[in-house]
């Protein structure tokens, strides 16, 4: 312990704490300018030839836009580029809070099935023709992968309260429903035509190019429920970190805590896999950036999974359209391409490993 | 102000921890010291008056009963912060410190908040700490940390839970010092628990022995350290000395 002769008077821990949340709010925002400028590459980007300008004003003055142009910009790609950083801040969102209630760094909604779960309920809607929910039109496939997804949150949900909210608990649940649902999976997949396996893979190498406005309106809507309850419970989260005693102590009641986080990231997860597909590494992947980069304080550190969740999704769309002009690769692929080496990089560059 | 504990029993299963445990009325504006051999039931003690634990009995706060109060209501009256953490999150000593102050109520924080923690972190004496990652922390620097989160918090009751033991020996008096100014400024009631009977002697204007969940002694130091209960609890012959202070001085000696 060092001797405290040259102690911090308490104006410089005061300075020292300001400088750091100034900091903090500065590379927040940073991230949300950054966000801005993927958005509008995201917009620019794509086989017709629109420059930025010409993007600009359809966006701007719709009535100057041809029809060709408008549909491009309107119903083509802006619901792309907006369903991108929706998703994306869901599923960082969603990654955030489960890291966080189950202790966890490796957990994100794919560790607890829930993947899995939509992927099987695509399947059964692909390769069997069936639907869940009657009337849904050519929603199908994706109504069957939420209502599974769904499905297998209800039921983490419910063992969890039998069986009292331990992350060990909540964690080997998951994983027995992810394997189950796979091997219900691959049951499917074995008696499918290849047309089927096509479709099927299709879907789970996950596309944005089924977004629609309909579905960015019904994210956001989820979302902004969602966020800000998780903010609101900012502090009891944080102290959650700290382990379940001192969350206790400072007067949280940590099961409660858990089970309303479950149910909150089970939605966001469910719409955002049955809407895109399964993208597993944002979820992963947009925490730990938070983390490193603003550390564990919930104000800070939630929102900056969500913007991080969201650049990651959102780079991704504009190099799926980049990489090969003229084609769209699924963005499933692409997500682990160019968050890998940034991500190593951090992990490299940092100057102190946690979860130690 | 007064605290009563009345009768309280709690058990694991078949074990009894708590059997009956109860003593004379804690006032305020004194720090009691809890003593007892390991496993005794401290611990489970201070869970059980601050409510983290369910025990049968009666936890009365002047006229309050704590059973009637809300979990997070009963907490913010009575303050128990356990001394270990877990650390591996990328929080600073700022930040959690912080959080206790806040005690999860509102989101911005305020140049009020900002301050009370500097000071706080001053007079905890690990102001130097305030922006260190708590994954960085010795153990001695993090119980410095919980006892800094413990007294930002404006409870009537405080409860610390061995606040000492990975200390060295300046920082335990200068520990135990700023609880006993801190209980005495804000005419609280303080209970520590300690192993250390010097220390106990030394800082607490109250003791009481606890030995398998019974209270079996309490009064003024000078008087509980000289009954024979104390060398029998502890299984080793005890003499005390007054020292060049006019301080008791408690010698310890095993039997074998």
């Amino acid at each position: 312990m060092t001797e405290i002769s040259n102690a911090p008077t308490v104006d410089a821990i005061v300075r020292g704490y300001r400088k750091r949340a100034m900091w903090r709010i500065a590379l927040v925002a940073a991230a949300a300018l950054m966000l801005f400028v993927t958005i509008v590459l995201d917009v620019i980007t794509g086989p017709a030839d629109l420059d930025f300008w010409r993007v600009a004003e359809v966006i701007l003055n719709p009535s100057v836009a041809t029809a060709k142009e408008e549909v491009i910009v309107w119903d083509l790609r802006l619901p792309v580029a907006m369903m991108a950083v929706v998703v994306g801040a869901m599923l960082g969102v969603s990654g955030a809070e489960l890291q966080t209630i189950l202790n966890n760094p490796l957990a994100e909604p794919f560790t607890l099935g829930l993947s899995a779960a939509a992927s099987f309920g695509a399947a059964v809607a692909i390769v069997l023709g069936w639907s869940v929910l009657p009337g849904v039109g050519a929603l199908f496939v994706t109504v069957n992968a939420f209502v599974f997804a769904m499905g297998a949150s209800l039921l983490l949900f419910l063992v969890t309260r039998l069986r009292g909210a331990n992350p060990e608990t909540m964690i080997l649940m998951g994983i027995a429903m992810m394997f189950t649902f796979n091997a219900l999976l691959a049951l499917l997949q074995y008696g499918a035509s290849e047309l089927q396996l096509a479709q099927l893979i299709f879907w789970q190498l996950g596309s944005l190019s089924r977004a629609t406005w309909p579905k960015v309106a019904i994210c956001v809507v989820i979302l902004a429920v969602v966020l800000p309850y998780f903010l609101g419970r900012s502090w009891a989260l944080t102290a959650l970190r700290m382990g379940e005693d001192k969350a206790a102590a400072l007067g949280v009641n940590v099961n409660a805590l858990r089970l309303m986080v479950l149910a909150g990231v089970s939605l966001l997860a469910a719409v955002a896999v049955s809407f895109v597909g399964a993208i597993a590494f944002v979820g992963l992947v947009a925490p730990h950036i938070a983390r490193m980069i603003v550390g564990e304080d919930q104000r800070g550190f939630l929102t900056l999974s969500a913007v991080a969740g969201a650049l990651i999704l959102s780079g991704t769309s504009i190099l799926s359209k980049a990489i090969t002009p003229g084609v769209v690769y699924p963005i499933g692929m692409i997500t682990s391409l160019i968050g890998v080496p940034f991500f190593v990089s951090l992990i490299l560059g940092q100057r102190k490993r946690h979860w130690q | 102000m007064t605290l009563k504990v009345h009768d309280l029993r709690f058990s694991y299963g078949a074990r009894a921890i708590l059997r009956g445990t109860g003593f004379a009325p804690l006032k305020k504006g004194h720090l009691t010291a809890l003593i007892g051999p390991n496993a005794s039931g401290k611990s489970t003690l201070f869970r059980a008056i601050a409510g983290l634990l369910k025990a049968e009995g009666k936890v009365i706060l002047d006229r309050t009963d704590l059973a009637t109060l809300s979990p997070k209501a009963r907490l913010s009256r009575v303050c128990f912060m356990p001394q270990f953490f877990a650390a591996n999150a990328a929080l600073t000593v700022f930040d959690v410190v912080m959080m206790a102050r806040k005690n999860l109520t509102g989101w911005r924080v305020t140049s009020e908040d900002t301050e009370a923690v500097a000071h706080a972190l001053r007079d905890a004496r690990i102001g130097h700490l305030a922006e260190a990652y708590i994954s960085e922390l010795s153990g001695g620097q993090a119980q410095m940390v919980s006892v800094a989160q413990a007294l930002i918090r404006d409870s009537d009751v405080y409860l610390f839970d061995e606040p000492t033991s990975a200390l060295d020996l300046n920082h335990q008096l200068r520990m135990l010092g700023q609880i006993k100014d801190a209980i005495a400024a804000r005419k609280a009631i303080g209970v520590v628990a300690l192993h250390d009977l010097n220390l106990a002697a030394r800082f607490a204007d109250h003791l009481i022995l606890l030995r398998q969940g019974e209270v079996l002694a309490e009064g003024a130091p000078d008087e509980v350290l000289q009954l024979p209960e104390i060398a029998q609890t502890y299984g080793v012959d005890i003499h005390i000395t007054t020292g060049p202070r006019e301080d008791l001085v408690v010698h310890a000696y095993s039997h074998d």
